[in-house]
């Protein structure tokens, strides 16, 4: 017995692909597995550790407690999208290297997406709101301190989320698995 | 010149690839439709007897490849993984099977093994393999393991693997003649290391090159190549291991092999084809290893200034179902506990039992904070009987700084003499009361509790054998672009080992540091190599790296000074071009060099080109001289005597409430003595995780296991790992610097100092609160809990009254 299949149109980081997936299919499996974008990472799969978090339409949500077939129609943003379109760093991802925010690396995409989506709705917190942003994502390695170290160079260097809307003359990704 | 980078907060060059999405951990490797994915079925009781297994109704499941039982498996695989570390005192060492064979000992053991188009199928192929047990009452803790009325294994007497007693001398003869006596029972309860990447392997037969390669998560490449080896009979140098990056390690992924790291390979073999598996969170908590568990009694002498004239300890340390690991754990705590202290005769004892949970192997800091905890619970237990100061006791007691090298004479958990390198307690102490305002903290509390509120203080120290051998080795190799490729055996788990290994190189050879790239883990790369644990990466891959740099460079002056006609006393290397001292237009970039020590005469590009114009060696005899080697590398070992010692102190001060008895941390200080420092950017950071586990450890991390032996807090949404409102916001630390004088340069083990005093400080600072209230609180178990303290307030005799 097969499963019956779904044909999704994802817009992530402003190209689109077009997948072919069973409805159980959790979004952050098919970003990974069927997309090839890896930079989404996968800590806990009950949507508790935040490492998954992707932006849609602009608003952080753990990409392992959505279904690929519900994001059809919204705008994906992952890690991958997050630098700016010449390459160079976003201010948010700048900031982690100049503050040590990182060590393993694996939770950092979910910071980033998280970080970035915080500082666009308040660009100026408070230590304590800087504390907050950063309250619902697990890290394992670095005790935290550098990580909101980060998020107030962020906020220093000031908004920066070009990836939020699609980037113009971005070619469309076709792809069929 | 060249700036010295080696002390210097260099920003971490791999960062670049994290933040951009490009880390490549194992499951991003082998990414699409052609790889195959596997799934485990697990034991959902602690101890049964398997009666049978009917995977009939597996295989007509559309997308499935295999399913496999211990009846599967042959040869090597059909026999017990093996026991890493074996040790005389542990008589009965026991492991598991890869598959189970006709018993379980623990949930969550694996019992069948499935390969599927994804893992979505091989999980629902798994809901159709019907096992039928024989249930079996479980030993679960470590009171039911010595009341021994159960056992785990039949053939185990009283559920003890091993019992090792090492002394200096009677110390109950000492205890009984001392001034003053005391007894304690201590407990530290079991937790995980949790990294935010589980476990993971990706394999691939390929047969044209007749070669197995394996992709795995771990904290030793070259011990899962050995094994792989073993158990599917290929030779050694037909298995490739890379591990690429590891989203945390913190102990657990030291332990190989995982049953999924034969399993995988095994299959990738049978199906030809790439198979993957990666561990979800539940079977993370209910399938890999735990740590911590165990209960201590403690009886130490002291004279009135309370310098310990006598300390036995006898300790129980839960092992759960299995040695793998051997005895390192325990054996850690029963040496490590000194600390930075001299009794005049020390003994200890302990006994290691199987319960029906999970397995145990190091956790950061591995067996360090129960020996902490035991030892710094006993000094500020004497320092509360004597009336002094909990700072002068423990200084009373510290081995002095013209005393190293210390040999406390006992064996370390290498085979070798415990002996300190070199340290300096005593400023460590002035340098901590100083962080934290030890002295003036009694006026704060006094003014704290005349409004109501009840704030403590803590202090706690420790000393880490770090640097453990038996060797790391690296590979310097100049490219003939003048870029450096080094390699080094032993993994890396995020601790910036491709920033830290690539400044040592820069310092060496005379490089830019974006000239030098670091890969590790890779045994293609460097085959020889032992693992990434017990604070020993920079000591020994490092100390390799600079002498294979060292070696490298020899090479280079060489050549280089008979291209340039010059003395190799007279050159230099200045960002990767070689000159002759005071006469800068005569040099050559190392890319040229590198060309030059290569006799081929083709001239593949502009360099190769410009090299030919030298002429380089003797043209009476052969381009290659005798015990020359064409190109320019540099390849060393380091295997050092016995271990470096780390060292350091931890302050804490902490409010708890006075109603509701929750525990908020005020101030949170740390005084780090790990030798020279490479990058102090990089030691911070580790300070900074391992406070954060510490804190996990002390206030909230427990394996809450039922009387059944289920897991009961199997997920993050119930294990209470810390989120950044968790931990302290601001660690205060300072440095000191003792270099070791067992490596050249100068340097100790970092990484796991931040988590070793945590159940003891947190301990002392409760304690000190709960006093001036509750005289005579005594806080023996770790962690504590919000309503744990509330009921040991409850349950004070002072408070009967009230309760």
């Amino acid at each position: 017995m097969s499963e019956e299949l779904h044909d999704v149109r994802l817009s992530v980081n402003g190209a689109s692909y077009d997948v072919r997936v069973p409805g159980r299919r959790l979004l952050s499996d098919a970003l990974r597995h069927d997309l090839g974008l890896t930079g989404t990472h996968v800590g806990c799969e009950h949507g508790v550790c935040g490492a998954c978090t992707v932006l849609l339409d602009g608003a952080p949500v753990r990409a392992c407690l959505m279904f690929a077939v519900s994001a059809q129609g919204q705008e994906i943003t992952t890690v991958e999208g997050l630098a700016r379109p010449d390459g160079t760093l976003s201010n948010v991802q700048q900031a982690f290297v100049e503050c040590h925010g990182l060590q393993c690396g694996f939770c950092t995409p979910g910071f980033l997406t998280t970080i970035t989506a915080g500082l666009r709705a308040n660009p100026t917190p408070t230590h304590e709101e800087c504390r907050e942003m950063v309250a619902g994502n697990l890290c394992r390695c670095t005790g935290y301190q550098n990580i909101v170290r980060a998020v107030e160079r962020a906020a220093e260097l000031g908004l920066d989320t070009p990836s939020l809307v699609p980037r113009e003359g971005s070619s469309t990704n076709e792809e069929t698995p | 010149m060249t700036t010295k980078l080696m002390g210097q907060g260099v920003q971490r060059v791999e960062d670049q690839r994290f933040l951009r999405g490009q880390g490549r951990y194992v499951d991003d490797v082998a990414v699409g439709p052609a790889t195959l994915h596997a799934a485990v079925l697990r034991s959902p009781h602690a101890h049964a007897r398997i009666v049978d297994i009917d995977v009939d109704a597996v295989l007509d499941l559309e997308g499935v490849h295999a399913v496999w039982t211990h009846d599967d498996l042959t040869g090597p695989m059909a026999e017990p993984l093996p026991l890493l570390i074996p040790h005389p005192a542990l008589t009965h060492g026991r492991t598991q099977y890869a598959l189970a064979k006709d018993e379980v000992n623990y949930a969550g053991e694996a019992v069948a093994f499935v390969v599927a188009e994804d893992r979505y199928v091989a999980e629902d192929a798994l809901d159709r393999i019907r096992v039928t047990y024989d249930v079996l009452p479980p030993v679960v803790g470590i009171d039911a393991a010595r009341a021994a009325d159960r056992l785990v294994h039949e053939d185990v007497p009283g559920n003890v693997g091993a019992r090792m007693e090492q002394q200096t001398g009677d110390a109950q003869a000492a205890i009984a003649k001392a001034p003053h006596r005391l007894e304690l029972d201590l407990t530290v309860e079991r937790s995980a290391c949790t990294p935010m990447e589980g476990r993971g392997t990706v394999a691939r037969w390929d047969p044209d090159l007749n070669r197995m390669q394996v992709w795995t998560s771990t904290q030793s490449s070259t011990g899962v190549r050995a094994v792989v080896a073993v158990k599917l009979e290929l030779d050694l140098g037909q298995v490739d291991v890379i591990t690429p990056d590891v989203g945390g390690g913190f102990g657990v992924k030291i332990n190989h092999p995982w049953p999924e790291e034969l399993l995988v390979p095994l299959a990738a073999r049978a199906l030809g084809r790439t198979v993957k598996f990666t561990e979800d969170r539940r079977e993370h908590f209910i399938s890999s290893a735990h740590e911590r568990g165990q209960v201590h009694h403690v009886e130490v002498g002291f004279d009135d200034d309370g310098r310990l004239l006598g300390l036995d300890v006898a300790f129980w340390h839960d092992h759960g179902a299995y040695t793998p690991y051997g005895l390192i754990v325990p054996i850690i705590t029963s040496t490590q506990l000194l600390g930075p202290y001299k009794p005049e005769v020390y003994r200890v004892v302990f006994e290691s039992v199987y319960t029906n949970t999970v397995m145990v192997t190091p956790y950061r800091g591995a067996g360090r904070p129960q020996g902490c905890f035991v030892m710094e619970r006993t000094m500020d237990a004497i320092a509360e009987y004597l009336g002094k100061d909990r700072a002068e006791v423990r200084a009373t007691n510290f081995i002095q700084p013209d005393e190293f090298p210390y040999d406390q004479g006992l064996i370390f958990q290498d085979g070798r003499e415990l002996e300190y390198d070199s340290g300096d307690y005593p400023a460590s102490l002035e340098k901590i009361k100083a962080l934290v305002g030890w002295d003036e903290f009694p006026a704060f509390q006094k003014e704290m509790a005349a409004v109501g509120r009840r704030v403590g203080i803590g202090l706690a120290c420790y000393v880490e054998g770090t640097g453990v051998g038996p060797y790391e080795g690296a590979h310097v190799h100049i490219e003939t672009t003048g870029k450096v490729k080094v390699a080094t055996g032993l993994t890396t788990q995020g601790q910036g080992h491709a920033t830290v290994f690539a400044q040592l190189v820069a310092d060496e050879l005379g490089v830019r540091l974006e000239d030098v790239e670091v890969v590790t883990g890779d045994t293609r790369r460097m085959p020889y190599a032992v693992g990434t644990f017990a604070s020993r990466a920079a000591v020994m891959s490092g100390s390799a790296i600079h002498l294979a740099a060292r070696r490298a460079k020899e090479k280079v002056l060489k050549i280089a000074a008979e291209a340039l006609e010059a003395s190799e006393e007279d050159l230099e290397i200045v960002d990767g071009v070689v000159s002759v001292k005071g006469s800068p237009g005569s040099s050559l970039d190392l890319g040229t060099v590198s060309v030059l020590s290569n006799p081929l005469r083709y001239a593949f590009d502009e360099a190769s080109k410009a090299a030919t114009q030298f002429s380089v060696g003797d043209p009476g005899k052969p381009p290659v001289p005798e015990d020359e080697e064409p190109g320019l590398e540099g390849r060393d070992f380091y295997s050092p005597e016995r271990a470096t010692f780390a060292s350091g102190m931890h302050a804490v001060i902490v409010e708890t409430d006075p109603e509701t008895a929750e525990i908020t941390i005020l101030k949170y200080a740390v005084v780090h003595d790990c030798g020279k420092l490479i990058n102090p950017m990089i030691v911070e950071g580790q300070i900074h995780g391992g406070v954060a586990q510490g804190v996990a450890g002390a206030l909230y991390e427990r394996m809450a296991y039922d009387e059944n032996g289920q897991l009961q807090n199997a997920s993050f949404m119930d294990f209470l790992m810390p989120y950044v409102t968790e931990v302290p916001d601001g660690i205060d630390i300072d440095h000191l610097e003792t270099p070791s004088p067992l490596n050249p340069l100068g340097i100790k083990g970092a990484g796991e100092a931040g988590v070793i005093p945590s159940a003891a400080v947190f301990a002392a600072a409760i304690e000190d609160a709960e006093r001036l209230s509750i005289p005579g609180l005594a806080i023996t178990a770790m962690p504590i809990s919000p309503s744990e303290l509330f009921h040991l307030r409850q349950s004070h005799p002072s408070q009967e009254h009230t309760a």
